[in-house]
């Protein structure tokens, strides 16, 4: 569940002050957040995930206000109940793509479930893969990676960044379906922000921010 | 999954640079305890040999010389002095005790020292097997020369003239083996004594003045420093002090040890530098990857903590290879001291400078790793994962 009120950002005294639309998001449904490149789509997704702080306005994810969160108490919280798909998807290049699967729940300090992250790997068909390190996988294996990743601790909100805009049209299908599929088996709710027209089409609930 | 197992993957993941840390480190750490072995085994045989030994009788010459060449045998003699003249100095009322040594001839290079029992006394050095010499040409052999020769109780051999060579051996005479001692840590494990009449045999001196190499003196009054050199003055003879005359030589070591230990330096503060670059290039490569971290939950401490267990891990490698090495080294530098003097320097524990070493070294890892790591507890999240 995310419920967001009279939110305003700016990044420095200098900066604009950027102003967000109200919005609410029940649980395991899903919102597309759309807005064109450079005008600042990354800003309420970080906003959301605690990354950065509100100049004011209110932001309640999953039943925690987040400006009520001091620094250690944000991350916790990011970490238990945040899951984020990048635009690129990132690693720990030193360790395996299952050792990447481990991370969130460690850094969240809970215990890493094995058999849960292997089991995504072998569902997102790159359980072959487990193993290897991930600059050793295709773009397409990588993104795919990044969702499990994404969603191996079961958060309760999936943030995706422009999860398809490195795609061709048949991926981004593939990708968006995966995404949709394994954040309603999670049960999370899913928030997609980008600029790609190809997917308003599959989310009834949109936030343009170039409308305002 | 955990902090240690990240660090060890990322150290892992870039293999020559953290090679070269460690090896720095390593070699650093190594040179240190190698002058701490050495220093420390140095001083603690020349203290053992020393023994209460306040004089030492000899001809005239070095007065360094006549003390390394009569206490610790490590240098050619001075000369030899007439017993006569020697006993007036023994038998002072000053004198406590007096030992005197003739220095005679070598077998394969373990000198042949003609004296009384009272010198494997004075070094404590007790009889493993068979027993003393009684008549002249019986021998009783110090372990180390027993152990290098395989001579044993009964075996007989020829000495050759002189200290070293082989050269001039004289097959009139030949020596029994009638004892071996035990291990003493002193020069006695080096040596083969006899009594003072067989080294005068040897040389057909029989009927010729007696004369001794040098006499190892134990003072009753501390006058005894004053007086005995007026009252040889008109002789061939001179009276050195071993402990000023080590105190001389160790401080023309000290020389040398301190340039060593200042390159010693040196290489610890490239180690540091290559330790402070390695986490520094981390960073700089893995913003992201920290970026990434922080995202997934981990605190900013978590953050730093990962970076500080990278150079921590990285310096306790270093130092502990580095100890490895110093014995290495240590060992190779006994092996050759001993064959080039008969020495030993004995056992390589660990002392307790080197634990302080090993803690500094670790500290020095800590520190190149703390400095540079700083900026991860201000990272700004939000933007650098927007820069990636």
């Amino acid at each position: 569940m995310i419920a967001v009120r009279d939110l305003s950002f700016r990044y420095s005294p200098e900066t604009p002050l950027l102003q967000f639309p109200d919005f609410d998001c029940p649980p395991g449904d899903r919102l597309l957040v759309l807005g064109q490149s450079g005008s600042g789509k990354t800003t309420p997704l970080h906003l959301m995930s605690g990354l950065l702080r509100p100049e004011s306005g209110r932001i309640e994810v999953a039943g925690t206000v987040l400006n009520g969160l001091n620094g250690k108490a944000l991350d916790r919280f990011r970490g238990r109940s945040i899951g984020i798909v990048f635009q690129r998807p990132h690693f720990v290049a030193s360790l395996t793509v299952l050792e990447n699967l481990l991370l969130p729940a460690f850094l969240a300090g809970e215990r890493p479930d094995r058999a849960r992250a292997r089991g995504m790997l072998e569902d997102l068909g790159v359980g072959a893969k487990a193993n290897r390190r991930p600059r050793d996988l295709s773009v397409g294996e990588q993104q795919r990676v990044g969702i499990a990743r994404a969603l191996v601790h079961r958060p309760s909100v999936v943030l995706a960044d422009e999860p398809t805009s490195a795609l061709d049209d048949r991926s981004t299908d593939a990708v968006v379906a995966l995404l949709e599929r394994s954040a309603e088996e999670a049960g999370a709710t899913l928030v997609v922000v980008t600029h790609d027209a190809r997917l308003t089409a599959r989310y009834p609930r949109r936030l343009d921010l170039c409308a305002q | 999954m955990n902090w240690l197992l990240l660090a060890w993957r990322n150290l892992g993941a870039k293999k020559l640079s953290t090679a070269l840390s460690l090896v720095l480190l390593a070699f650093g750490v190594g040179m240190v305890s190698v002058l701490m072995l050495a220093e420390r085994q140095l001083t603690a045989t020349f203290e053992r040999n020393i023994a209460d030994i306040d004089l030492v009788l000899g001809a005239k010459g070095s007065p360094l010389q006549l003390i390394l060449a009569n206490v610790y045998h490590v240098d050619a003699p001075t000369g030899n002095i007439k017993l006569a003249d020697a006993q007036r100095v023994m038998r002072h009322p000053y004198i406590a005790s007096a030992i005197p040594l003739a220095y005679g001839d070598n077998h394969e290079g373990y000198r042949i020292v003609g004296t009384t029992p009272a010198y494997p006394k004075h070094y404590a050095a007790a009889l493993a097997e068979g027993r003393a010499w009684a008549a002249p040409y019986e021998v009783v052999l110090g372990a180390d020369v027993a152990a290098a020769t395989g001579l044993g109780l009964g075996d007989t051999f020829y000495s050759a003239h002189g200290l070293q060579d082989a050269t001039d051996v004289h097959k009139d005479k030949a020596f029994t083996v009638v004892g071996v001692y035990g291990k003493s840590r002193t020069v006695v494990d080096q040596l083969i004594l006899c009594n003072l009449e067989s080294v005068w045999g040897v040389h057909g001196l029989e009927d010729a003045p007696r004369e001794v190499t040098a006499v190892l003196l134990k003072k009753r009054n501390p006058l005894a420093v004053l007086t005995i050199p007026n009252l040889i003055r008109d002789t061939n003879m001179q009276v050195a002090l071993p402990a000023i005359e080590v105190n001389r030589l160790t401080m023309n070591f000290g020389l040398g040890m301190r340039t060593l230990r200042a390159l010693a330096a040196l290489i610890v503060a490239l180690s540091f530098a290559s330790i402070f670059i390695s986490v520094y290039d981390s960073l700089l490569a893995r913003r992201y990857e920290l970026a990434l971290l922080r995202t997934l939950g981990a605190s900013p401490r978590g953050v730093y903590g990962s970076l500080l267990l990278e150079g921590g891990l990285l310096s306790t490698g270093g130092a502990l290879l580095g100890l490895a090495v110093g014995r290495l080294g240590m060992a190779a530098l006994a092996t050759f001291v001993a064959d080039k003097f008969h020495y030993d320097l004995g056992t390589l524990a660990v002392l307790p400078g080197e634990l302080a070493l090993v803690g500094g070294a670790i500290g020095v890892g800590l520190l190149a790793a703390a400095i540079p790591g700083i900026s991860v507890l201000r990272m700004d999240i939000s933007k650098t994962l927007s820069d990636g």
